[in-house]
C-alpha cells in the first residue's frame, strides 16, 4: 500500500475515533463532579501575586 | 568568559555581514546585510562597556523591564503601521501618490502594501503579544520570568526582524506568499527568536508557584507552538544562492497556494485570535475586578478553536485548482467554528455582569467590550464569507479587505488599546493614567474610523462582485475591471478618511501614555528600582 493510502486509512479511522472522543473527552472533563471549585480557585488566580513573585513576604525589600 | 564567547560571536557576524554586504547578488540582501552589521556591531559596542557586570534577576521581583520595553515598542509600531496603512489607502484613491517617478518604485503600492500588514500583524500585534505574554504568565505563575535575559533576547530579536523585513520590503525583496513575505533568511532568524520565545514562556510556566495554568496561558501557548509549525512548514525553501535574497519554494502548484492559505489562515487563527484571546482572558477580567464569567466555557472555547481553526484554510481557494471536497471541508469548519467564536465572545462580554456600570465610568473598560464586539461581528461575518456561494461574489473585491480590517482594527486593535492603556500606568508605578478623557476621544475616534472602513468597504466590495458578474442579454460580461476601479473611488476616499482617523487615535494615545509616564505622580516605592506596581 502506498504511504497516502496507508496514512489516508489511519486518518478515517482510528485518528478520527481519538480526535472524536479526545474532544467529547474535553466537555466531560471541564464538567466532571468537584470541577466548580478548581475552576473558582483557577478564575481568581489573576488576583493574586499581583504585585510580586508567589513565597515573598509582602513586606518591603530592597 | 561567556562574555568573550559573545563578544567574538558578535563581531564575527558583523564582519561577515559587511562582506555580504560587499558580493550581494540583489539589493534586499545588501540592504538587510548592512542592517545587520550595524545591529551586531551596536550590540558589540554594548556588550563590550558591559563586560564582567554582574546581572541580577531577584527572584522576588518581577522582570518587568522587558515589559516596559514591549509597551513602547507596541506603541510606536502601531502609529508607523497605521501611517503606513493610511499612505496606501490613499495611494489607492489618487494613484499619483505612488510617486513612482521620483523614489524608482520604492514607495510603491506594491512594496507598502506588506510593510503596512507586517508593520501591524507582526511588529505592533507580535510586540502586543510578546508583551502580554511576558507579563500575564508572571503574574498567573507567581514567579520571575525564566532565562534571565533571554526575554530580552526575545524583545530585541523581534525588533531587528521587523527592520529587516520593513527594508527588505521597500527594495524589492519577498517571497511572494501573502503575510510570509519575509525572505529565506529573516525567516530563519524568526524561527531562533520564536524558540527563545517558546523557551521563555515554557520555562515559566515550568517554575510557576500557582497549581493551575490559567487559560489566557493556554491561548498564549498554543498561539506560540502554532505559529512555530506554521512558518517551519510554509517557508520551507531553498535558496538560490547564500548570498541572494530569492529562493525557490519546496511545494508548487495547488499543494503551495493550499500550504500558504493552511498558514495564512491559523496565522489569524492563533497570531490574531488564539494570542488575543489571551489577552482577553486576563485583562478584561482583570480591569472590571471581577473572574472570567465562566471558566468552564473558556476550556470548551479554547480546546473547540485548536480543534476547528486549523481545517478552515482551503475557504481562501474556492472555485480554484484545489478539489472541491477539500474546499468544502474548509468551509463547513469554517462554519462550526462560529459556535466556539460566539461562546468565547459571550463569556467575554458576560464577564461584566453585574458590572456594567463601569461601561459608563471606565472608556477602558468599553474599549474592551467594543473589541470583544468586533471579535463577535468578524467571527460570523468570516463563516457567511466562507459559504461558497457569498464567496462567489465577495472574493478578490473589497469586502475581504473590510472583513480583514473590521477584525485587525476592532478586535485585535482596541484589545491592545485597552491593555496599553492598563499595563502602562501599572508598569511605570502610576497613579491612574494621565487623561481618561483623552482615551474616550482616542475611543470614539477609532470607533467611527472602523464603522466608516468597514461600511464603504462592503459597499465597494458587493458592488464591483456585482459589476463583475453582470452579463448583457448575449452573455457578454457588461464592466471592464477598470470601470469598477473608477466607481469605486468615492468609497476609497471614505476608507482613507476612517484610517485617519483611526491613525489620529492612536498618536493620542501614544501622547497619553508619554504624559502618564512623564507627568504623572508616581506611586510610593515598593522596591529599590520604584517600578513594581503597588495597589
Amino acid at each position: 500500500m502506498e504511504l497516502y493510502s496507508l496514512l489516508r486509512e489511519f486518518a478515517d479511522s482510528w485518528v478520527l475515533l481519538f480526535l472524536t472522543v479526545f474532544f467529547l473527552g474535553v466537555f466531560v472533563w471541564a464538567w466532571r463532579p468537584g470541577s466548580r471549585k478548581t475552576h473558582e480557585d483557577i478564575a481568581n488566580s489573576i488576583f493574586r501575586h499581583d504585585q510580586k513573585p508567589a513565597d515573598v513576604p509582602q513586606t518591603e525589600e530592597a | 568568559m561567556w562574555d568573550y564567547v559573545k563578544l567574538i560571536v558578535l563581531g564575527t557576524i558583523a564582519v561577515l555581514a559587511a562582506i555580504g554586504a560587499n558580493f550581494a547578488h540583489d539589493l534586499p540582501y545588501m540592504v538587510n546585510a548592512i542592517v545587520v552589521m550595524l545591529a551586531a556591531s551596536i550590540t558589540f559596542v554594548w556588550e563590550i562597556r558591559h563586560v564582567g557586570e554582574v546581572r541580577l534577576h531577584p527572584a522576588n521581583e518581577y522582570m518587568d523591564g522587558v515589559v516596559r520595553a514591549g509597551v513602547i515598542a507596541t506603541t510606536f509600531w502601531g502609529v508607523v503601521g497605521f501611517l503606513v496603512g493610511v499612505v496606501i489607502a490613499f495611494q489607492l484613491a489618487f494613484p499619483q501618490l505612488n510617486l513612482g517617478n521620483i523614489t524608482d518604485g520604492v514607495l510603491n503600492f506594491g512594496r507598502l502594501r506588506p510593510l503596512h500588514t507586517s508593520a501591524v500583524i507582526f511588529a505592533f500585534g507580535g510586540n502586543a503579544l510578546i508583551m502580554s505574554s511576558f507579563y500575564i504568565v508572571q503574574r498567573t505563575c507567581g514567579t520571575r520570568l525564566w532565562g534571565g535575559n533571554l526575554g530580552w533576547f526575545v524583545f530585541w530579536g523581534w525588533q531587528l526582524m521587523i527592520v529587516l523585513a520593513a527594508t527588505s520590503y521597500v527594495t524589492g525583496g519577498t517571497q511572494g506568499k501573502e503575510y510570509a513575505e519575509t525572505v529565506w533568511y529573516i525567516d530563519i532568524w524568526i524561527t531562533v527568536v520564536w524558540v527563545a520565545f517558546l523557551l521563555v514562556f515554557m520555562g515559566t510556566l515550568w517554575k510557576r508557584r500557582e497549581p493551575h495554568i490559567y487559560v489566557a496561558n493556554w491561548f498564549l501557548l498554543s498561539m506560540i507552538i502554532t505559529v512555530a509549525m506554521l512558518h517551519l512548514v510554509n517557508n520551507m525553501a531553498v535558496p538560490v544562492s547564500i548570498l541572494s535574497s530569492q529562493s525557490v519554494p519546496v511545494f508548487s502548484g495547488v499543494q503551495d497556494a493550499m500550504t500558504q492559505w493552511w498558514y495564512g489562515h491559523n496565522a489569524v487563527g492563533f497570531f490574531l485570535t488564539a494570542g488575543f484571546l489571551g489577552m482577553m482572558y486576563y485583562f478584561v477580567p482583570k480591569q472590571a475586578e471581577r473572574p472570567v464569567y465562566s471558566y468552564k466555557l473558556s476550556i470548551i472555547h479554547f480546546w473547540a478553536l485548536i480543534f476547528l481553526y486549523i481545517w478552515a484554510g482551503p475557504h481562501h481557494l474556492h472555485y480554484t485548482a484545489l478539489p472541491e471536497w477539500a474546499g468544502t471541508l474548509g468551509m463547513v469548519f469554517s462554519i462550526i467554528l462560529w459556535m466556539p467564536s460566539w461562546g468565547g465572545m459571550i463569556n467575554g462580554l458576560m464577564t461584566l455582569s453585574g458590572a456594567w456600570d463601569k461601561l459608563r465610568t471606565d472608556p477602558i473598560i468599553r474599549m474592551m467590550v467594543i473589541s470583544i464586539g468586533f471579535y463577535g461581528m468578524s467571527t460570523f461575518e468570516g463563516p457567511m464569507m466562507s459559504i461558497k456561494a457569498v464567496n462567489s461574489l465577495s472574493h478578490y473585491t473589497d469586502w475581504t479587505i473590510g472583513h480583514v480590517h473590521s477584525g485587525a482594527l476592532g478586535w485585535n486593535g482596541m484589545i491592545t488599546f485597552g491593555a496599553l492603556y492598563f499595563l502602562t500606568p501599572r508598569l511605570w508605578n502610576r497613579e491612574g493614567l494621565y487623561s481618561l478623557k483623552l482615551v474616550s476621544w482616542h475611543f470614539w475616534l477609532a470607533t467611527i474610523g472602523i464603522i466608516l472602513y468597514a461600511s464603504s468597504m462592503w459597499v465597494t466590495g458587493i458592488m464591483e462582485g456585482l459589476m463583475w458578474r453582470e452579463v448583457d442579454a448575449n452573455g457578454f460580461l457588461v464592466n471592464a475591471f477598470a470601470d469598477t476601479v473608477a466607481a469605486k473611488f468615492p468609497m476609497y476616499v471614505v476608507r482613507g478618511t476612517g484610517g485617519l482617523m483611526y491613525l489620529t487615535g492612536g498618536l493620542i494615545m501614544a501622547y497619553n501614555l508619554w504624559m502618564t509616564v512623564r507627568a504623572q505622580p508616581a506611586r510610593a516605592p515598593v522596591n529599590a528600582n520604584n517600578f513594581v506596581p503597588a495597589e
